[in-house]
């Protein structure tokens, strides 16, 4: 694991919270869209909030892609759950929620998951033919008929 | 029966969004290291290999029903039950997951990891 990968994993965490938040936002000022105007949820696309929203999400997708194209799935899901914590710490420091002592312990656990699955390998390994065995291997395919 | 809904609402999301992430998972292994095959062939190949993966438009469809199965859930039950119970057991369906169908080595450490992320989401939501 190299310093870029744990910035993409970071990435994945914190595009997902801003993403969520900034659409959560958008959709709040909206109001309810009803069933007989379902063209409001089109245009609620363009109002700055949501676009932004959206604009991240897909930074979010692109993070997460990019994370399991070199790590497992098992070591991705646990690790980016770093934005639960984002989130709460967010929730007391920046927006003064109230902040149940149950949210803390959760946020413990939480934190020692990350530990636990931050100890082991990020990939397993498959057994990958070296360049010796190719070159076996494609002789052998050209002596073959 | 508003529970029964509940709790088919909150498997569905479960089995529908575990399904995307395994797909995912391996159409892009499939793809390969990105940031490697993007020095060596450019971004427009990594596009062009990710979105010709069968797995990653399966994987598209099993998210997007995941999705709308979330939406439905939260309109007919409760939204304090389905989304931290839907959210915890993804993180241990997912461990079941890549054990069985990516052949991941799942060893005690992700275990511990995924149960303690999972109890720690329905804490937070209490």
């Amino acid at each position: 694991m190299t310093f870029r990968k744990y910035l993409v994993l970071v990435g994945v965490a914190v595009f997902a919270v801003t993403g969520d938040s900034l659409v959560s936002r958008g959709m709040k000022q909206v109001g309810t869209i009803s069933l007989h105007h379902l063209q409001d949820i089109i245009l609620v696309v363009f109002r700055p909030e949501v676009a932004l929203g959206v604009l991240f999400l897909m930074a979010f997708f692109a993070c997460y892609m990019a994370a399991l194209s070199w790590a497992d799935l098992t070591y991705v899901l646990p690790t980016t759950s770093i934005s639960f914590i984002l989130l709460t710490l967010v929730a007391k420091f920046i927006l003064h929620e109230n902040v149940s002592v149950m949210r803390w312990l959760g946020v413990v656990l939480i934190s020692i998951g990350i530990g636990f699955v931050t100890q082991g390998p990020a990939l397993t390994p498959r057994p990958q033919p070296t360049e010796s065995e190719e070159c076996v291997a494609e002789m052998s395919a050209r002596v073959e008929p | 029966m508003k529970q029964l809904y509940a709790w088919s609402a909150v498997a569905t999301i479960v089995l529908t969004s575990c399904c995307g992430d395994v797909l995912l998972s391996r159409a892009m292994k499939q793809v390969g290291d990105v940031a490697e095959l993007r020095r060596r062939s450019g971004l427009m190949t990594v596009a062009a290999r990710t979105l010709r993966n069968p797995n990653f438009v399966l994987a598209i469809i099993a998210m997007a029903t995941a999705f709308y199965a979330m939406l439905f859930g939260l309109s007919w039950a409760d939204v304090s039950l389905v989304v931290p119970a839907s959210t915890a057991l993804t993180f241990v369906a997912n461990a079941i997951a890549a054990k069985i169908f990516l052949h991941e080595n799942v060893d005690h450490r992700r275990w511990i990891a995924a149960v303690l992320v999972g109890t720690g989401v329905i804490l937070l939501a209490l």
